[in-house]
């Protein structure tokens, strides 16, 4: 008969096994992607697929031959960034003012904010894509950033939100009473206080905005094309490129994947609206 | 200004309230004037394009033939909803939401419990766990129908060849469930992202006890685990509810809706309706029904989860 200890630790041995094998199969697509950007087009195109062979940079180091991957990859950190700068601005005002001076109406506005969420992108798509016609914003970097701006605006005011609850009134009021200007007072009190929140309510800014595929899709050509869109157009039934395709996708999913890995925890706030945390 | 000093005026302002009113309700004005850009943008994104989309879709308004349109009342409905694409990109639509639904909360309750036990790796574990929902899109797509599920050099091919199984070609054959198995790839992860933080907050006193007095894991789980974990789940539902009803780049890069309506849902419809058939009136149409499903589905969630949202 085994003890209760001995049971708990084979108990835990076997559990663990099988949680790294569910995460082995889960990452799996992550890790082909990976080795196969290493691959020469004649090796990833191999059956049945090879786990053995001699690895190549020349996918990465050809990675402009096909299109100018840098002009995507550009357009991507300028809108993402872009657009999480603007946002900030207008959220962070917005978060604090309902979290230190709150009035009858501050929740049902944070409700109506989570309401524009859900509002189907396709809802909107004839009207925006017509106006950004006549307003030359089609195919704009500008254009993406207006939009990333809103559709993101209301995850940031709500994260912030939620951050901001966590500190203190007692403080920010000395601060007045020390005659601190509002300004002086989000600036030197509020904003130190809540760098951790802000800057994960940043991140997952720019994760969404990076990664988002609809409007990418729809408003842009090759202008303002963000690595969305580049990716998207391997689909093209040209021939196939496995390799290079792989590289490509490697390099514009590196930087998110690392920024999501490094601030799990703080997304969850913000990804479900302050109400896991 | 350090903290200390700023606790220590804290204690003092209890005594100096009375002078604090007038600064306190001057602030309070100022600090409508701060949510007013949020909320102004916000109103102009709803209201602008939205009174767009409802009256082009009460006009004849194709972009080939700009000059031909006059009010056609609630024509372009009709033609909209009796068109058979529209029962294939509804029903796709409700099976894609639906299935998907199902299988990133079944799944990712079962694996966020058991990643929440302590054992060697847990770390890069969960790491691993959650990465593909930091993949984009396009590329979860195209990694997907290329590199995975290729009926010739595909993964899947050369597995079930090991097995001597006939391969089988997923986007020819079952082009929705490959949709609903490349969106669930995506989607599983967010689940276990947002369980497995929220089991971390799970009373492991109460558990022990619980387990002291003869309570076996099946009970453990119905009666602790579950019940804490039922307003996260909603959390889940809600907002994979609001990504999967507009689900686009998935289809675009890989079926590109077909093979003829199979995978085309109502996101999809539209989109091929505005932008390559160049329909208006009609995409219009098809847009204001997209936003009613989602209204819809909207007054149920916030009913869900939106009390508990606020209610802290």
């Amino acid at each position: 008969m085994l003890n209760l200890k001995q049971r708990r630790r084979i108990q835990s041995i076997a559990m663990g096994t099988l949680g790294w094998l569910v995460a082995l199969t889960i990452f799996f697509p992550i890790f082909w992607m990976i080795l196969t950007s290493f691959k020469t087009e004649i090796d990833a195109f191999a059956s049945p697929p090879q786990l053995i062979f001699s690895p190549t940079l020349e996918n990465y180091l050809s990675i402009n031959e096909r299109s100018d991957y840098f002009h995507f990859a550009w357009n991507s950190v300028v809108v993402a960034f872009g657009s999480t700068i603007i946002g900030m601005l207008i959220a962070v005002p917005a978060a604090y003012s309902m979290a230190f001076f709150e009035t009858k109406r501050t929740k049902s506005t944070l409700l109506w904010m989570l309401s524009t969420k859900m509002l189907p992108p396709v809802g909107v798509l004839v009207p925006i894509y017509l106006l950004f016609r006549d307003l030359g914003l089609l195919d704009t970097r500008l254009g993406l950033v207006i939009i990333y701006t809103l559709i993101n605006l209301p995850i940031m005011v709500w994260m912030a939100y939620t951050y901001f609850k966590e500190i203190p009134k007692d403080i920010l009021e000395a601060a007045r009473m020390d005659g601190a200007t509002l300004l002086q007072e989000i600036w030197r009190v509020l904003l130190p206080m809540s760098k951790g929140g802000l800057a994960s309510t940043v991140l997952l800014s720019l994760i969404l905005s990076w990664n988002e595929a609809f409007w990418s899709l729809n408003l842009t050509a090759s202008e303002a094309a963000p690595l969305t869109a580049l990716v998207a157009s391997y689909s093209s039934p040209e021939g196939l490129f496995w390799a290079k395709l792989s590289a490509v996708s490697t390099l514009a999913c590196a930087p998110i994947l690392i920024f999501g890995w490094v601030s799990q925890k703080q997304l969850v706030r913000g990804l479900s609206f302050g109400a896991v945390k | 200004m350090n903290t200390t000093t700023l606790k220590q005026d804290a204690n003092n302002v209890s005594a100096g309230k009375e002078s604090l009113t007038g600064i306190a309700k001057q602030n309070a004005k100022m600090s409508r004037y701060m949510v007013s850009p949020s909320v102004l943008v916000l109103m102009l994104w709803m209201i602008v394009p939205l009174s767009m989309t409802i009256y082009f879709s009460l006009i004849r308004y194709n972009l080939l033939y700009p000059d031909d349109n006059g009010f056609v009342g609630l024509e372009n409905f009709e033609f909209f909803l009796t068109d058979e694409s529209f029962s294939a990109g509804m029903s796709n639509t409700l099976i894609l939401v639906g299935a998907v639904l199902l299988i990133t909360i079944v799944f990712g309750v079962l694996i966020s419990v058991l990643v929440n036990q302590p054992f060697w790796g847990q770390g890069i574990v969960r790491v691993m766990l959650i990465s593909p929902f930091f993949i984009m899109p396009t590329v979860n797509a195209l990694v997907w129908k290329n590199l995975l599920l290729d009926p010739v050099a595909g993964v899947f091919t050369a597995i079930s060849k090991f097995f001597g199984a006939q391969p089988i070609d997923w986007f020819t054959d079952y082009p929705l469930f490959s949709i609903v198995m490349i969106v669930s790839w995506q989607w599983l992860p967010f689940a276990i992202l947002i369980l497995m933080t929220a089991l971390q907050s799970l009373d492991q006193e109460q558990q022990e006890a619980a387990r002291l007095d003869g309570a076996g894991p099946w009970a453990l789980f119905r009666h602790l685990t579950l019940p804490h974990l039922a307003r996260p789940i909603a959390v889940v539902v809600m907002i994979e509810t609001i990504f999967l009803l507009s689900i686009f780049a998935e289809i675009f890069t890989t079926t590109g809706g077909g093979p003829g309506y199979d995978t085309t849902n109502l996101a999809y419809l539209i989109y091929s309706q505005a932008l390559l058939q160049f329909d208006v009136g009609l995409a219009s149409a098809g847009g204001l029904i997209a936003v009613l499903l989602a209204n819809i589905a909207a007054f149920f969630l916030v009913r869900l989860v939106g009390k508990s949202l606020t209610d802290k």
